[in-house]
């Protein structure tokens, strides 16, 4: 297998390159795929015996939920990086991941409510999983305003690392506990993993959405991460001389 | 012999970098056993970003820092143990007294200071009788004293001062400066930082001014 | 081990001089848990289902409340950076830091609410177990929330920050704490979540002192 040189893009330099030549294509193909996503989930697939049209909410809300679980993943993964080999790139991306998994985790909340509210008759019935999301979107919160509180960048990136792998660590804990509490508590037993006898179609709609919103996330981390790296890097020879930021180039 | 001993603190290609602005970069440093060093510079030259590297309670953005010939990462508990810095802030407890202050100093660094060798220590300073006050009742000046107190009791071979001279009269300034130039004359190495002038008597002491020339 | 005890005697003698700090917290707790019945009106049956919740979330702000000041003073003036460079693992300095807080801030904690459990009409026995999730779960919030608080350090807005952060991370302990009461309540015993509360003690005593540290370090550079 060839070698690929991961190191080479390491440098914020060559990764902002990279990042400038690839989101526009992933932005397209992300909702080139959301579109196909959306014709299967609300055309194509039948309607359910049991809950009736009510149910294409999941369409969105399965694909968001998984997505606000690996981006924190990733989050973490990057926060190890920049701990252990104190990589400049990896504290950004994990910065740049942050906005889009809140915002994934907030959408997760809301489509599980507007899922919610036809099949158990009330908007939030503290079921686990939800539960679990909510508590997800606050470490998500925490993460964000933590490191928008430090003015030091490479100390932000440092404590924002640190913050996410103790989170990664205790979501397994948190999630147990929840489920805990929500079963010693007889709460809404309806879960929301169990999903309708899935039909070929509905598979391939959850899919679709599912790689619509892997291709977002990626091209909004490659967008954010080159505003983090312009504004980290402002002092740079190499910014001064790229073309976008010659005086008389229109923004 | 200890290879500390000979081969003293040497950095090199050092480069600090805060708040996106580069303060310095490919900085050579050395001392000696025997030598001191005044680092001066104006105001945010980065001199008490240089002393806490020395110290090691931040990295550098480059390059490295040997103790005794090795990096400092491999041997940072011995040199901590070997090396005492004094920063802007006085490190001390204004809950306890002078006294309890030192002693609580001796147990973190592993030393054991008797309290008549700290009781005297606080005398040489001029802070006869208040060993036992708490601290908030002594002057900027007397906490400055107790603080510089741990020089002489301090076996460290190297002294990292920031700003010592600071908020001391001339009689205490002679004190410090005394303690200063005793110890590098008995083979201490010796980094301080200081906006005054200091008329240094004997053995062989080099200013490095940092900043924009 | 001599540095260690030493500090954790000089922090039990600061606070024995100035006990306002540690009193503050304390009277915190008590001040929440009188306004809950101000709220939701005092008839005994509501009073008894809501106790450990109540006592709980309270123990828990109250804890909040004193991990600002953890590291604050000793980062103030200096001390904390000596201890980054006194050669004693920062690690072992951190469990002497966290423990001192635990006995000045959370014990005093564990033997109030009792008291304050007689206030909502819990039984004896529901007393009991209240004190004993609270011996096991506060010190789990002390070891939690000192990351937090080792990572806000010297932060603008640090309190509300640290609360942000830490809050979610409560939330197992507070589960399984308040749970063990309400089991009791329910009849089904309150061991399973007691042996829970010491799990998450022997993993968070184990873990967090270490994470602290690197906070610590981070916060310091």
């Amino acid at each position: 297998m060839r070698r690929i040189p991961w190191t080479h893009f390491a440098a914020p330099q060559t990764f902002y390159g990279l990042a400038g030549v690839c989101w526009k294509p992933l932005a397209f193909l992300a909702l080139a795929l959301a579109v196909a996503g959306m014709w299967v989930g609300f055309m194509v697939a039948p309607t359910d015996a049991q809950q009736g049209e009510g149910y294409r909410i999941i369409f969105w809300h399965v694909p968001v939920s998984w997505m606000s679980m690996i981006i924190y993943l990733a989050m973490a993964f990057w926060g190890v990086v920049c701990l252990v080999f104190r990589a400049r790139m990896a504290g950004m991306l994990s910065q740049a991941l942050a906005p889009t998994g809140a915002l994934f985790a907030f959408l997760s909340l809301w489509t599980g409510a507007l899922w919610g509210k036809p099949m158990w008759g009330a908007w939030w019935v503290w079921d686990a999983r939800l539960t679990s999301e909510l508590i997800l979107f606050f470490l998500y919160i925490g993460f964000i305003a933590l490191t928008s509180a430090i003015e030091d960048p490479r100390r932000a990136d440092r404590a924002g690392a640190l913050v996410a792998i103790v989170g990664a660590l205790n979501v397994p804990i948190i999630y147990f506990s929840v489920k805990w509490w929500n079963t010693l508590h007889q709460g809404a037993s309806v879960s929301l993993n169990r999903a309708p006898s899935m039909a070929q179609t509905m598979l391939w709609g959850m899919l679709l959405m599912a790689l619509a919103c892997w291709v977002y996330a990626l091209a909004m981390v490659l967008y954010r991460s080159r505003s983090l790296i312009l504004q980290r890097e402002r002092h740079a020879d190499w910014v001064a001389q790229l073309p976008e930021c010659q005086p008389g180039v229109p923004a | 012999m200890a290879s500390h001993l000979t081969l003293g603190l040497r950095a090199r290609d050092l480069s600090c970098i805060r708040g996106g602005k580069t303060l310095f970069a490919a900085l050579d440093v050395s001392v000696l056993p025997g030598q001191s060093l005044h680092l001066q510079g104006d105001n945010g030259s980065g001199k008490t970003s240089l002393l806490r590297l020395l110290a090691g309670l931040s990295e550098p953005a480059r390059g490295d820092i040997l103790w005794g010939g090795r990096p400092m990462a491999q041997v940072r508990e011995t040199y901590q143990q070997d090396m005492l810095y004094l920063g802007h802030a006085l490190a001390l407890k204004e809950g306890l007294s002078a006294l309890e202050n030192l002693q609580f100093a001796a147990a973190m660094t592993g030393q054991a200071w008797s309290p008549d060798a700290v009781t005297k220590a606080l005398r040489q300073m001029g802070l006869r009788g208040r060993e036992h006050m708490p601290l908030q009742v002594l002057s900027q000046g007397q906490k400055r004293r107790v603080a510089l107190a741990r020089l002489s009791l301090s076996p460290a071979h190297l002294w990292l001062l920031d700003e010592p001279f600071v908020a001391l009269d001339a009689a205490a300034c002679e004190l410090l400066l005394g303690l200063m130039q005793d110890h590098v004359g008995q083979g201490g190495m010796l980094v301080f930082t200081s906006h005054q002038a200091l008329s240094w008597r004997g053995g062989e002491h080099r200013s490095l001014r940092l900043g924009a020339p | 081990m001599r540095a260690l005890w030493s500090l954790w005697r000089r922090d039990m003698l600061l606070a024995l001089r100035r006990p306002s700090e540690v009193l503050t917290v304390v009277f915190f707790f008590v001040v929440v848990a009188a306004l809950f019945p101000l709220a939701i009106g005092p008839e005994r049956p509501t009073l008894r289902m809501l106790a450990p919740g109540v006592l709980w979330v309270g123990a828990l702000l109250a804890s909040l409340l004193a991990l600002n000041r953890l590291f604050e003073a000793d980062h103030r003036d200096g001390t904390l950076e000596q201890m980054l460079l006194s050669g004693t693992p920062l690690t072992l300095l951190v469990v002497a830091k966290i423990a001192a807080h635990w006995v000045l801030c959370g014990l005093p904690l564990v033997l109030l609410a009792p008291l304050l459990g007689v206030l909502f009409d819990l039984s004896g026995d529901a007393l009991g177990v209240l004190a004993l999730s609270l011996l096991i779960g506060t010190p789990v919030l002390s070891c939690l929330g000192a990351i937090g608080a080792a990572l806000t350090l010297g932060l603008r807005g640090g309190g509300v920050l640290l609360a942000l952060l830490v809050l979610p991370l409560f939330v197992p302990v507070l589960v399984f704490g308040a749970g063990a009461v309400e089991a009791l309540a329910a009849g089904l015993g309150s061991g399973a979540h007691l042996s829970i509360l010491m799990a998450l003690l022997l993993l968070s005593g184990l873990f967090s002192p270490w994470a602290c540290a690197q906070a610590l370090r981070i916060a310091l550079e």
